[in-house]
C-alpha cells in the first residue's frame, strides 16, 4: 500500500461572479476533480487559463482566492479532511504542513522586509526551531538552490534581487519549515527561458534532496514534463487525462492533450528579402537620459515590405529599447532609422501623421493597452476617426470588417474590454493596429501573456494577416519557439548589441556562437529527461539569473 | 552619496524656498489691505503731520521691498518687531503662546495618532463586521460635530454632571505638570475627537489596498493569524499615505484650534491671533502667519521624510 499524502475526492470549487449591469451569479469552476499524491512524489497539474489549476492547487491548502470558495468534495491531507478543519487547524497547516510558490515570487514577497526574515518567519512561528537553526537551514537551502552568496543572501531586501533569484528564494522559504507538500504554482512562466532552466533544474534538485511531495502547476507541457511523476491535463474546471509523464507525452489519448503536445508546430517557409526595405536601421546607439551607459550599441537590422523579423533576447537584452528608438520614444545618439523609404526624425513631436500612422505597436498587456471603459468599436473606431476622418456609419462599417478580418465576429463590437478573454483582447489590439493601414506593426512580446493554444491561434492569426494586408512585423520575443513558427529573418540580442543576425535558416543553423546556443538550447522540449541533457551540455551561464 | 541624502536635501531646500515664497505672499497679503500700521496707532482722526511723522519714525516710508527684507532678516534673528496695541515685543508673546499650542496638541496627537492607527489595524480586522462598522460610525459621527458643541458637550458632561474636570483650561507657568494636564483635559479631548477619523479612515483604506497584494496571500498561506498579517505584512507598506494624514492633522492641531481655544479661555497661538486681528495689530498677524506656514511646511517635509525612510528601495539601493 503507498504512502498517500495528499487524496482528493470530487472536488467541487465555486465563485461568485458579477457580470456587469446584471445580478451576481453563483458559478461552479471546478467540477469534480479527484487525484492523489504519494509521499515524495511529483504531481503535474496542466492546463490553459481557467483550466482551475491553481484553484486546484489552492484547494490543498483549503484557500480560495479572491471570491472562490470550495463547495463539495473532500481534501484529505495525511488522513485529516482538512476542509473540514477550523481556522486554528488549517493555519497550523498552512506554511508548515503544505507550503506554497507563487507565480510571481517579485509580487509575493513584501518589499519592505529582508528576504531572510521572510523566509523562516513560518519556521519560527510554528515553533520548529530557533532563530540560529532556522537562519541556518535558510543558508543551507539558499546554497542547495545555488543562490549567489548564500551567507549574506538573506540580509537582501527583495528589489535588490533578480526575478529569477527571488523564485529561487521563494522556494527556500517553502521548503524552510520542512513540510510535507509543496505546491508550486507556475514558479517559472514570469522568466527568461535562459532563468525558467536553471530554477526548474533547482526546483527539481531540491525535490529530490529534501524527499518532498509537490504539486507542480503550469501551462507549459514540456516544463511539467521535465519534473512530475503523473501529469493531470485540466480543462474548464474537469480532468481531460490523468497518467503518468510518459503516457501522456508519448501516448496521450486525448484530442485536448495531443494539441498540447504538439503546439509548437506551426510551419513557416522562410521568404527571402525582396525589394527595398521597408525599414532600415543603421547603427543605432541610445542610451536613457541621466545614464552613461549604452542600452542600445550600433543596432543595424533590415525589414523587407511583407516580411517578419524577430528580434529575440532576454530580458535586458534591449530588445524592447530597440522597439523604443524606432517609434520615437527614445531618440538615438547615433546612426539613422529609415521607414519606408524616407529617413525617421529621431524625436517622436518631430514625426509626421503618416509616419505615425504607418507604424503600429501591439504590446504583451493587452488589457493595460486598452480603455477599460471604451467598447471594441470605440478602441478600434479611435485610429479610423484620427487618421481617415471616418465617422458614423462608415466609421461601423469598417470597424465590422476589422473584427471579421479578426475571426471575432459584429457582435463584440459594444463589448467592453473586461467581457472579452485574453486572445480576444490582443485580437482586439491586433485590429486597432490594422485598422490604421500600416506598413509595419512592431510586435512586443505579444503572446508571451497569453496560454500556449491561444499563442498559436494569434500567431496564426498574425501569419494570415500579413498575406492578406502585405504588412511587415518587428516581433519582439524571448520564446525561441514563437520565433521558428513566424520569423522570416532574426536578429538575437545580447547586452544591447546585435549577436547574430540574418534569415532564419541561417540564424537556426549551427555552428552557433555561445549565447545563441544557449538561447536555443534553453527552449523547453516536449521530451523526457530534456532537462538533465541540456545541463550537461551547457557552455556558458544565464546572464539573467 | 546615499541618494537618500540627496533626495532629503531636496525636500529640505524645496521647503525653504516653500517658506520664502509663504513670507512673501503675507507680506503682501497685509500690503493690500486698507490704511497702515501709523493711521492704525493714530486712528482715524489723526492729522497729516503727526501721520507723517510716526511713518518716518516707523520706516514706513521706505520702498515695501526694503521693509520686507528688513522684516525678513530681522525674524531670521528672531526678532518679529513689536505689537502696536501694547509695545511689546512680538516674540516674546509668540514664545509663550507657541509652547502653549504645542503643548495642547502635543498631547493631543500623542493620544489620537497611536488610537487612530490601532483602531485602523482594528477595523481591517473586522472589515465590513460590526467592529469596523461601529469604529467608522463613531469617528465619522465625533467629525461631523462642530468642535464647539463637541467643546459643550464634554464641558457639561465632565464639569457640570460629574465634576471631574475644571471648564477653564488657562494654564500658568507655576503649575505643576499634572495641574496642567487636567486643566488640558477636555480640550485635548475635543481634538483627540476631531483628527481621529481623518488618520483612521487613511490608515483602513491605505492598508485595505496593501491587502490585496500577493504578499499578503503569501502571508496567509504561511498560516500567520490575521491580526500579525495585517501589523507586520500590511501595515509597514502602508506607512506612506498614513504618514501624509497624519501630518496634515497635526498641522491642524497647532495652527487650526481657534475655536477650541476660544472655548476653553486656552492662552494658545489660535486666540493670541484673533485677539489680534480685530485690534488690527498688523505686525502680529504678520508674525502669527509666517509662524503657522512655518509649522505647516515643516511638518509637511517631516511627512515626506518618513515616507521616503519608509520606501526599503529608496533606503537600500540596489
Amino acid at each position: 500500500m503507498p504512502d498517500i499524502l495528499l487524496d482528493v475526492r470530487n472536488l467541487k470549487i465555486g465563485a461568485t461572479v458579477y457580470p456587469p449591469g446584471e445580478a451576481p451569479q453563483d458559478i461552479e469552476i471546478v467540477h469534480g476533480v479527484s487525484f492523489t499524491l504519494e509521499k515524495g512524489k511529483v504531481l503535474g497539474l496542466i492546463g490553459e487559463s481557467g483550466a482551475g489549476k491553481s484553484t486546484i492547487g489552492l484547494s490543498s491548502m483549503a484557500y480560495g482566492r479572491g471570491g472562490v470558495r470550495i463547495t463539495g468534495g473532500e481534501v484529505f491531507v495525511s488522513g485529516r479532511d482538512i476542509l473540514k478543519e477550523r481556522p486554528g487547524g488549517l493555519r497550523a497547516l498552512r506554511g508548515r504542513e503544505v507550503t506554497y510558490v507563487a507565480q510571481s515570487a517579485a509580487a509575493a514577497f513584501n518589499p519592505a522586509k529582508k528576504i531572510i526574515d521572510q523566509v523562516i518567519e513560518t519556521t519560527l512561528m510554528h515553533g520548529l526551531a530557533t532563530r540560529a537553526e532556522a537562519e541556518a537551514r535558510a543558508v543551507g537551502l539558499f546554497r542547495k538552490l545555488g543562490l549567489p552568496n548564500p551567507d549574506t543572501f538573506g540580509e537582501r531586501y527583495p528589489h535588490q534581487v533578480s526575478g529569477g533569484q527571488l523564485q529561487r528564494a521563494m522556494t527556500a522559504m517553502a521548503l524552510c519549515p520542512e513540510p510535507d507538500l509543496v505546491v508550486f504554482d507556475e514558479p517559472t512562466t514570469a522568466l527568461d527561458v535562459t532563468t525558467q532552466i536553471d530554477v526548474l533544474a533547482a526546483i527539481k534538485e531540491a525535490i529530490h534532496a529534501t524527499g518532498v511531495a509537490a504539486l507542480y502547476i503550469t501551462h507549459d507541457l514540456a516544463v511539467v514534463a521535465q519534473v512530475s511523476d503523473d501529469i493531470m491535463v485540466l480543462r474548464n474546471g474537469k480532468t481531460v487525462e490523468y497518467g503518468t509523464v510518459s503516457e501522456i507525452i508519448e501516448t496521450p489519448k486525448e484530442e485536448y492533450t495531443r494539441a498540447l503536445v504538439s503546439v509548437h508546430a506551426i510551419e513557416h517557409e522562410e521568404k527571402k528579402p525582396t525589394g527595398e526595405p521597408v525599414l532600415k536601421v543603421e547603427n543605432v546607439t541610445a542610451r536613457y537620459k541621466g545614464t552613461n551607459f549604452d542600452v542600445l550599441k550600433n543596432v543595424s537590422v533590415e525589414l523587407y515590405p511583407g516580411q517578419t523579423l524577430a528580434v529575440v533576447g532576454e530580458s535586458g537584452s534591449g530588445k524592447s529599447t530597440l522597439a523604443r528608438a524606432i517609434t520615437g520614444l527614445l531618440p538615438p545618439t547615433k546612426g539613422r532609422i529609415t521607414f519606408a523609404g524616407r529617413e525617421l526624425s529621431k524625436e517622436l513631436k518631430d514625426r509626421k501623421l503618416d509616419d505615425l500612422r504607418e507604424l503600429q505597436m501591439i504590446y504583451q498587456m493587452a488589457d493595460v493597452a486598452m480603455n477599460p471603459r471604451h467598447t471594441v468599436g470605440t478602441i478600434i473606431g479611435r485610429p479610423l476617426e484620427f487618421y481617415f476622418g471616418l465617422k458614423g456609419e462608415a466609421k461601423r462599417k469598417r470597424v465590422q470588417e476589422l473584427l471579421d478580418e479578426i475571426e471575432m465576429g459584429t457582435g463584440f463590437i459594444d463589448r467592453y474590454p473586461a467581457e472579452l478573454s485574453g486572445g480576444q483582447k490582443q485580437r482586439v489590439c491586433i485590429a486597432r493596429a490594422l485598422a490604421a493601414k500600416p506598413k509595419l506593426i512592431i510586435c512586443d512580446e505579444v503572446t508571451s501573456a497569453l496560454d500556449p493554444l491561444v499563442a498559436a491561434g494569434i500567431l496564426r492569426l498574425l501569419l494570415n494577416l500579413q498575406q492578406i494586408e502585405g504588412v511587415a512585423y518587428l516581433f519582439i520575443t524571448h520564446d525561441l519557439a514563437t520565433v521558428k513558427s513566424i520569423a522570416d529573418s532574426i536578429a538575437v540580442m545580447y547586452q544591447g548589441a546585435v549577436q547574430r543576425y540574418g534569415g532564419k535558416t541561417d540564424v537556426l543553423t549551427p555552428p552557433f556562437d555561445d549565447y545563441t546556443d544557449l538561447l536555443l538550447s534553453s527552449v523547453p522540449e516536449m521530451k523526457l529527461g530534456w532537462l538533465e541533457h541540456v545541463l550537461a551540455h551547457r557552455k556558458m551561464e544565464s546572464a539573467g539569473n | 552619496m546615499h541618494p537618500i541624502i540627496k533626495l532629503l536635501a531636496q525636500r529640505l531646500s524645496l521647503g525653504l524656498l516653500l517658506l520664502l515664497a509663504a513670507s512673501a505672499l503675507i507680506f503682501i497679503g497685509v500690503e493690500l489691505l486698507p490704511g497702515d500700521v501709523a493711521q492704525s496707532i493714530l486712528g482715524q482722526s489723526a492729522t497729516e503731520t503727526a501721520l507723517r511723522n510716526l511713518r518716518e519714525e516707523l520706516g514706513l516710508n521706505e520702498p515695501a521691498l526694503t521693509r520686507y527684507f528688513n522684516w525678513l532678516f530681522a525674524a531670521i534673528q528672531g526678532d518679529l518687531g513689536t505689537a502696536l496695541t501694547n509695545g511689546q515685543s512680538i516674540s516674546k508673546a509668540v514664545g509663550e503662546r507657541l509652547g502653549n499650542t504645542l503643548f495642547l496638541a502635543f498631547w493631543a496627537a500623542i493620544i489620537s495618532v497611536p488610537l487612530a492607527i490601532i483602531l485602523g489595524l482594528i477595523a481591517v480586522r473586522y472589515r465590513n463586521r460590526w467592529p469596523d462598522k461601529l469604529i467608522s460610525a463613531v469617528t465619522l459621527s465625533t467629525i461631523s460635530l462642530p468642535e464647539f458643541v463637541a467643546g459643550y458637550l464634554l464641558m457639561y458632561l465632565f464639569t457640570v454632571q460629574f465634576r471631574i474636570f475644571s471648564p477653564i483650561s488657562t494654564i500658568y507657568s507655576g503649575m505643576s505638570l499634572g495641574e496642567k494636564l487636567s486643566a488640558i483635559a477636555l480640550p485635548v479631548m475635543v481634538l483627540v475627537l476631531v483628527v481621529l477619523a481623518h488618520m483612521m479612515r487613511m490608515t483602513r483604506a491605505a492598508i485595505l489596498n496593501v491587502m490585496q497584494s500577493a504578499y499578503v496571500e503569501t502571508a496567509e498561506l504561511k498560516g500567520l493569524r490575521p491580526f500579525v498579517i495585517i501589523a507586520r505584512h500590511a501595515f509597514p507598506n502602508a506607512i506612506a499615505p498614513v504618514v501624509n494624514v497624519v501630518m496634515l492633522n497635526l498641522a491642524y492641531l497647532v495652527v487650526g484650534v481657534v475655536v477650541v481655544e476660544v472655548v476653553f479661555v486656552y492662552p494658545g497661538m489660535g486666540q493670541y491671533l484673533v485677539d489680534h486681528v480685530t485690534k488690527r495689530d498688523l505686525p502680529v498677524v504678520q508674525a502669527c502667519g509666517l509662524i503657522f506656514a512655518a509649522v505647516y511646511i515643516g511638518l509637511n517635509i517631516m511627512a515626506d521624510v518618513i515616507s521616503i525612510l519608509a520606501n526599503p528601495r529608496l533606503r537600500h539601493p540596489k
